[in-house]
């Protein structure tokens, strides 16, 4: 853990606390068994909202905190931790590209909004089924902006999208020309795909020709310390129940293939705590942020995918159930690992970056 | 922090960065810049030149080689603060800590903790002057991942002990002055009859025959000791405490092998700028042997959240004192790293990454040759990594114990 400030520590007790006694995974299983599209909790959401956490990264003078990515990395490595279905991530992607690239005006417009909860915001890149900021078709013309995007994140409780145009970012609001096609992902969570058709657009003008790169590198981070959470929760989960579990008159801790075994991902998510954390660090130093980032979600992927695969594993039998937990991380973990950046996308930009 | 602490102490850090850059300015000599601790090192005794005892004896004489060391036994009673000033200015004009070795690395910060008055006062300042080294009597024949079967004994004769047995793969024990050991005291319990010593490697008695290894070096060596007096006042702490005195003096050793000043070398040179020299690369500068480059990508990512775990380790122990629990990580996942980079390395050079000598291979590849040979000691030396397995496990993790 990053040595921490005093007020960090008490956002992340705050936020543990919360999300230990408000939003266990058992709230997770009901918004999946409300089968709502938008998929969680308004009321949830809300008080999040309330407690300061959507504003975080937002501008003390646009109703924020202004306490940076780390200190929003906390927050959301804790609510993950509890598998907590929110557009919080999405909407901190969003308001960190309206920081990035928006006018006065657009900051004084809509950051506010997002923080107070009112609005739910959400990051529209894709148009195929691989992270591809390169290959994007969608047009603007006479300020209507026209595409389609793919698997977009909270798409549904979203009333405002940032989208990405050949000629770089825009804010459009729900409604005339956006309409919405359902994607049900393993993880159950809100997921669409959107057409735009001729919607009123409105441009990003700053940031520079490095905007979306950026705010993908943010993306990157956030969804990486969500992946932090859920890794931490996988394997304590799985060292309580090695600990437990009798097997030949033994506990299973007790054997010494399983304890090498805990040993190494043990160590994985030592590095990948280290990764992460050093990621959105260097979101809020602004130094060295394209490789910082690649490597907190590509070390993020790595780990994650191990201990949801081992996690499973040695739950035995009843990792496989529904009424374990355990498999609920292994789906969220595929569809986190697929977005911002696989591992072989983000392979090949660590070495595009280190110049091979 | 108010405003005018804050300045105070900015003001007072800048006048000590002023000192060193005065000290570096006279003391240190052109023609060492860029050259390397030979103390260090384990792979031989580099005499030393008058330049290189000079700059020794200068930077000894201020403690300044062990910054945080208390003034009394001849440190130099900084600040950790201070002492980053003093690491940022050498490395800022290519000059070197003369002041290193195991005494530096292990026994010195053990002794400190553990040694009474008298041996502190007598081991601790020959250490930060760079006038001794020590090497390590830990492992023996029969005692290496089950350290704590060692059999080398000492008998209790009155004013002295009288040790007989064999250690080995004691490093740099040919050119070594003394030698920190632990040796069996009671042959009734296996942890509690282990005691910690010091020997003189010039008493009668000791004799040191170093093992060649598959990389040709031979920076180990088997140590025996026959009837070899140790008076008493070279026990550490007390009878029986030296397992635990042992065990502290590995935690030590453990953050050492897997960084501190190694990793700020071995952030050097990346395997991807090697590998455009040996291999094809298309127009955009990229490697053309596209599973190679994921091999080093991969590589390299998990290389660099290696590091940064280095550094976070250093971070949290000195917010919070001591060394930190992840120790074991790093040694564990270091030292893989180190190796499968060696790999990787021989694989982007092909058979010019294979020399074992002569003229057509540079400095650099025979270099790395006998380092990947060498470098398969390194998950087994220092508490393998199935014995670090074993500690995380039941330290860090709280699984029982197998046994």
């Amino acid at each position: 853990m990053a040595v921490l400030s005093e007020e960090q520590e008490m956002l992340r007790n705050m936020a543990r606390d919360w999300a230990t006694k408000e939003s266990p995974v058992s709230e997770f299983r009901k918004v999946r068994a409300a089968g709502q599209p938008q998929a969680y909790n308004a009321d949830a959401y809300a008080a999040m909202a309330e407690m300061g956490w959507v504003g975080i990264i937002i501008p003390e003078a646009h109703g924020g905190s202004d306490f940076g990515f780390l200190s929003a990395g906390l927050v959301v490595e804790e609510l993950g931790k509890t598998l907590t279905a929110s557009p919080l991530v999405a909407t901190t992607i969003a308001a960190s590209a309206i920081l990035l690239g928006g006018s006065d005006e657009q900051k004084a417009k809509w950051l506010p909004r997002l923080a107070s909860g009112e609005t739910v915001a959400t990051l529209a890149v894709e148009e195929g089924t691989h992270c591809d900021p390169s290959a994007i078709e969608t047009s603007v013309s006479g300020g209507k902006l026209t595409g389609k995007k793919a698997f977009v994140h909270e798409a549904h409780g979203a009333s405002l999208f940032v989208v990405a145009a050949k000629d770089g970012l825009y804010l459009i609001e729900k409604g005339d020309g956006v309409s919405l096609t359902t994607r049900k992902l393993t993880d159950q969570r809100s997921h669409a795909d959107i057409q735009f058709a001729g919607a009123s657009a409105e441009k990003l003008e700053g940031g520079g020709d490095s905007l979306l790169g950026d705010v993908l590198d943010r993306a990157r981070v956030l969804s990486a310390a969500e992946m932090l959470g859920m890794a931490q929760a996988v394997f304590d989960t799985t060292l309580d129940y090695l600990k437990q579990r009798v097997q030949f008159n033994q506990v299973l801790a007790t054997f010494q293939a399983l304890q090498h075994r805990m040993a190494d991902l043990f160590a994985d998510l030592t590095q990948m705590r280290s990764a992460v954390e050093a990621g959105l660090q260097a979101v809020d130093s602004g130094f060295g942020v394209a490789r910082a980032a690649t490597i907190a979600k590509a070390e993020a992927n790595r780990v994650l995918h191990a201990i949801s695969n081992q996690g499973i594993q040695l739950h035995g039998g009843i990792g496989m159930t529904d009424e374990f937990n355990v498999g609920f991380y292994l789906k969220r973990a595929r569809v986190l690992e697929a977005s911002w950046g696989s591992s072989s996308y983000l392979k090949d930009r660590f070495a595009r970056l280190s110049g091979y | 922090m108010p405003t005018q602490l804050k300045s105070d102490v900015h003001t007072s850090e800048d006048a000590f960065r002023t000192e060193v850059r005065q000290f570096l300015a006279t003391n240190f000599p052109d023609e060492l810049k860029g050259t390397g601790n030979m103390m260090a090192g384990l792979d031989g005794p580099t005499d030393e030149n008058p330049v290189q005892k000079k700059w020794r004896e200068a930077v000894g004489g201020r403690g300044w080689g062990t910054p945080t060391w208390p003034k009394e036994y001849g440190g130099g009673g900084l600040t950790k603060g201070q002492a980053r000033i003093i690491e940022h200015e050498f490395a800022k004009v290519g000059a070197y800590n003369p002041i290193g070795g195991m005494g530096v690395m292990m026994f010195g910060p053990t002794l400190l903790e553990y040694g009474d008055e008298r041996q502190k006062l007598e081991h601790i300042p020959p250490i930060c002057r760079g006038e001794i080294r020590w090497c390590q009597g830990y492992s023996e024949p029969n005692a290496g991942s089950d350290l704590a079967n060692l059999q080398t004994f000492a008998v209790d004769k009155g004013d002295h002990y009288l040790i007989n047995g064999q250690k080995t793969w004691t490093s740099g024990g040919q050119w070594a002055d003394k030698c920190f050991a632990i040796v069996r005291t009671d042959r009734s319990d296996k942890h509690k009859g282990i005691s910690f010593m010091l020997i003189d490697m010039d008493a009668p008695g000791v004799e040191v025959r170093p093992i060649t290894m598959i990389s040709g070096t031979s920076p180990f060596c088997e140590t025996f000791f026959t009837d070899v007096k140790v008076p008493k006042e070279n026990l550490v702490g007390k009878e029986g405490q030296g397992w635990t005195i042992g065990k502290r003096l590995l935690q030590h050793e453990r953050t050492n092998i897997s960084g501190g000043g190694r990793l700020a070398g071995m952030m050097g040179q990346s395997l991807g700028d090697i590998a455009k020299k040996y291999c094809e690369t298309g127009g955009d500068g990229a490697l053309v042997n596209k599973v190679l480059r994921d091999k080093i990508a991969d590589l390299e990512i998990r290389w660099n959240s290696f590091l940064l775990t280095a550094l976070r380790a250093v971070e949290e122990s000195k917010a919070q004192g001591g060394v930190s629990e992840i120790s074991s990580v790093l040694k564990k996942v270091g030292t893989k790293l180190a190796q499968d980079r060696s790999e990787l390395l021989i694989e982007i050079r092909g058979f010019q990454g294979l020399g074992w000598e002569g003229d057509e291979f540079g400095d650099d590849e025979l270099e790395d040759v006998r380092g990947w040979l060498f470098g398969k000691a390194a998950t087994i030396y220092g508490g393998s990594t199935e014995v670090q397995n074993n500690i995380i496990a039941k330290r860090v993790l709280g699984m029982l114990d197998h046994q």
